[in-house]
């Protein structure tokens, strides 16, 4: 038997920033730091969003596909490096909020890039195990970079909700491995604002070592190369990254085209690889096979061998499709870019 | 500070519970105990009804003078929107140039925050609303 | 039921009133308007006090029992009641008054009205005068009193062709009255540019659209009528009352271009008082922003609904024109201490209808009217007085 997707939604919020606003502001050029990136422009929440409220907008597109009676859902899991609450969970109010509770359990997950993912394979877990019918797995982030820091770039705003069940799988997840070290690429110390990398490591030791080995791994696992996959999706930290790993490991540009929305959206972090697989959801036909592997600094990759089946036919296609989202857009300049990320020094509130 | 206020509002804010009578079957938003048009004969027949929040705009302003917890978001549209249910309720329009809101204007209901009781406090969440997109197929055929 | 007539009025300055604490600006109405009355600390019955949120703005309830004390009547051991009903408090205050006396419980009664805006800064006051919205379905989503105000002139606008232009009509026209009113907070005179072009509050609504913030206080001693001879001439009969309230958020309104509880009140009041809008020469009605005159003399049939931009732009509301709307600048330009407005408009009625009003004296007034309103509508009150018998 096995664990697959019953649902799928995404949610990106409108605004953007250009590379080159970021950069005219630090004395950077800017537009060379975006080609260097590959990436246009990412997106920026608006001042009354954050992942709470992301999360559930994903959560609730994800409800509106299918007919699926939500005190079915027996488990949500949020992961993210930018939950509003240190202490109280989003899994909580997404809860509420799509009228799964109170009967059931919840807990948000931290495993910066992977958050979403691992919560997608302890769900597999819950409900192979019968334990419950379905599972709710959301990667929902609105990630900030240092001020002049490169990642400023690319930390960028969205989630993706997956509900995880056994039954009315639109794509079964056949295959997962995980690849997991103590590898420090990137890290945020607890009461500090922004996240440090190291610069270079974070690249052959730390991303393409997880995202390669954990690959070759599901390659093995499979039975499959590249060649066997219709679609291929990768964590997108840049727009770089991901191609080269791709290349590496034998995929083509047709492959990677829908999964890749780093280069429109800018870096969504636990959002990422599930925001690049509902793309592809959303154009998939039954039959088709995905690959998608992804990657939290820290460090680890979940890879997963997807088929996509007949009941993809079944499900409802209103509401806004990911590249819907994407496409739905307010550039705003960096002086509103940083109030709305809260960079400004406000006063404090009178009493 | 009003922490079991918002709390025992939850279900009215985020999922527009309201209530629809029993005996007339208008639907209220908030949930009353009493229906306006019957009277006592409605009492214990009110039952829990959910807006499906499409509606349209039946009168807006944009605000500029704003409460102080307001600041970030000004300035910024409220309406006065009426449900396909027939409701009216008072929210912000969000996702929209405040110059491009119009009377009759089809909304959709979305989840955002409210507010928050200092950076310390509890965040408060509940409904906005959005110009309605038009929904058909996600894939092309 | 006993007819009741006024038989003294008094009230501080309105504005800004830096050195004035709430104290002292009831005291000094009250003492203005009983010393107006010739009664003596004995004679009165009950304080009646209309204040909207000292507890609030100065962290004092019960000021009722303040009032009466700092009044010097702490030791007479009256009755004294505090009543709060949003920016109409002090003219439901004046109609319990007067119930009082109708009832033949007491005889003689002051009614006071006070509010002291100014101890917070403006941003807190503004919050506080939106209180009187709907907490939980207007005001928590960012609805400002003045932006559900402006979403009653934007439908008004849509559904009559109302203009800013019409709108600021009525604040021309009342900063012109209040320039003749030695008490108004504004005795200048604006230009209809100066409202349109003022900076956004709420649109359509503009500073200039808006009543301001005040300080201020009024009184009047009320009395049996078949007594009041005794102490003046001039008695002034409340001739007939009405108070009515709606559903109190906005949203909920039958009507968003009527006050429904306005055109209740205004019934229940002529019907008593068995006159028609036309035997009306002078009326106080509540201004807190400029669509809300135009929308209060369609209610108040006045003018036909719709009409009301066009009747003041054409000068039916003018000083002396066919009814004198707001004689004394209105809350526009005399100023709103909310919880004075009623007391407040009361005590203009009472001047111009005996002949006491100076340059902003209606010729021949008879008969006049006050208009006031809590929070969005929710609560309305008119009272008719005339010239006693």
């Amino acid at each position: 038997m096995s664990a697959g997707i019953v649902t799928y939604g995404g949610y990106v919020p409108r605004y953007r920033i250009r590379p080159k606003e970021i950069g005219a502001v630090w004395g950077a050029d800017g537009e060379a730091m975006g080609r260097g990136l590959n990436i246009k422009a990412k997106s920026v929440p608006g001042p009354d969003e954050d992942v709470i409220t992301i999360s559930v907008e994903a959560a609730r597109a994800a409800m509106a596909k299918v007919d699926l009676d939500p005190t079915n859902i027996g488990a949500i899991y949020v992961g993210s490096e930018s939950h509003p609450y240190a202490v109280k969970p989003t899994a909580t109010v997404v809860a509420e909020a799509i009228s799964a509770a109170p009967v059931m359990t919840a807990a948000d997950f931290e495993f910066a890039c992977k958050a979403g993912t691992a919560a997608m394979q302890t769900c597999m877990g819950l409900t192979l195990s019968k334990m419950y019918k379905y599972g709710m797995a959301i990667g929902s982030d609105t990630s900030q970079g240092a001020p002049g820091d490169a990642l400023e770039y690319s930390a960028s705003a969205g989630g993706a909700a997956f509900v995880i069940g056994t039954d009315r799988m639109i794509a079964t997840i056949d295959h997962t491995v995980s690849y997991t070290t103590d590898t420090p690429d990137f890290w945020r110390r607890e009461g500090q604002r922004y996240p440090s990398h190291g610069g270079r490591f974070t690249g052959e030791p730390a991303y393409f070592k997880h995202v390669v080995s954990c690959a070759q791994l599901l390659f093995k696992r499979a039975g499959t190369t590249a060649e066997d996959y219709d679609y291929v999706v990768f964590h997108q930290p840049n727009g770089k990254f991901p191609v080269r790993a791709g290349k590496q490991l034998g995929f083509k540009d047709g492959q990677m085209d829908t999964g890749l929305l780093v280069r429109d959206i800018g870096n969504t972090y636990s959002g990422a690889i599930m925001l690049g697989l509902c793309a592809i959801l959303d154009e998939a036909e039954a039959g088709d096979r995905i690959f998608a592997m992804g990657y939290g600094s820290g460090a680890g990759s979940d890879g997963f061998d997807l088929t996509v089946t007949d009941e993809i036919r079944k499900i409802r296609r209103d509401g806004r499709s990911i590249q819907d989202m994407v496409k739905d857009t307010a550039f705003i300049d960096y002086a509103t870019y940083a109030k709305y990320r809260g960079k400004i020094a406000m006063k404090e509130a009178a009493a | 500070m009003a922490i079991p206020r918002f709390w025992r509002e939850i279900p009215s804010r985020y999922n527009l519970i309201g209530t629809k009578c029993g005996s007339c079957g208008q639907v209220d938003f908030p949930p009353r105990e009493v229906c306006p048009e019957c009277g006592r004969r409605s009492i214990g027949k009110m039952q829990r009804f959910r807006l499906k929040g499409a509606g349209q705009v039946v009168t807006y302003t944009v605000i500029h003078d704003a409460p102080a917890q307001f600041e970030m978001q000004k300035p910024y549209v409220i309406a006065i929107i009426e449900t396909d249910e027939g409701v009216r309720l008072t929210a912000q329009v969000i996702d929209v140039a405040p110059d491009e809101v119009k009377i009759g204007m089809r909304v959709q209901a979305v989840f955002r925050k409210l507010g928050q009781e200092g950076s310390a406090g509890v965040i408060h969440y509940g409904y906005k609303f959005r110009p309605a997109t038009e929904t058909g197929p996600i894939r092309r055929p | 039921m006993r007819d009741v007539a006024i038989i003294g009025v008094g009230e501080t300055a309105f504005g800004e009133l830096w050195d004035y604490s709430f104290r002292d600006l009831g005291i000094e109405a009250g003492l203005k308007a009983i010393q107006d009355a010739k009664v003596t600390a004995e004679e009165i019955d009950a304080v009646y006090v209309g204040n909207m949120s000292a507890g609030k703005f100065i962290d004092q309830e019960h000021v009722s029992a303040l009032v009466a004390d700092y009044a010097g009547l702490a030791d007479m051991h009256l009755p004294t009641v505090r009543v709060e009903g949003g920016g109409a408090c002090g003219a439901v205050a004046l109609l319990q008054g007067r119930m009082a006396i109708a009832s033949g419980m007491h005889d003689v009664v002051v009614v006071g009205g006070a509010e002291k805006m100014t101890d917070v800064g403006e941003v807190q006051a503004a919050e506080i005068l939106s209180s009187t919205a709907d907490q939980e379905w207007e005001s928590v989503f960012g609805a400002t009193f003045a932006g559900l105000y402006a979403m009653m002139a934007r439908r008004h606008m849509h559904e009559f062709g109302t203009t800013r232009e019409h709108m600021g009509a009525v604040a021309v026209k009342n900063h012109k009255n209040g320039a003749l009113n030695p008490v108004a907070q504004f005795q200048k005179e604006i230009t209809l540019e100066t409202v349109l072009q003022a900076p956004w509050v709420a649109e359509p609504l503009g500073l200039f659209d808006c009543a301001p913030l005040s300080d201020g206080a009024a009184a009047i001693v009320l009395c049996a009528m078949d007594q009041a001879r005794r102490y003046t001439d001039a008695p002034i009969r409340i001739a007939g009352s009405g108070q009515a309230s709606d559903f109190l958020a906005l949203h909920d309104r039958r009507d968003l271009t009527t006050m429904d509880a306005t055109v209740v009140a205004g019934k229940r009041a002529f019907a008593e008082a068995k006159v028609e809008p036309r035997d009306i020469q002078v009326a106080e009605v509540h201004d807190n922003f400029t669509i809300t005159e135009i929308l209060a003399i369609e209610d108040l049939k006045f003018v036909e609904k719709g009409k009301g931009g066009p009747a003041t732009v054409d000068g039916v509301t003018a000083l002396n024109g066919k009814v004198s709307v707001n004689t004394s600048g209105g809350l526009k330009a005399r100023g709103q201490p909310v919880g004075a407005t009623g007391v407040a408009q009361a005590v203009e009625i009472v001047r111009q209808l005996r002949g006491e009003a100076g340059k902003r004296q209606v010729v021949g007034a008879r008969r006049g009217l006050t208009h006031t309103l809590g929070g969005t509508g929710a609560t309305a009150v008119v009272h008719i007085f005339e010239r006693g018998a």
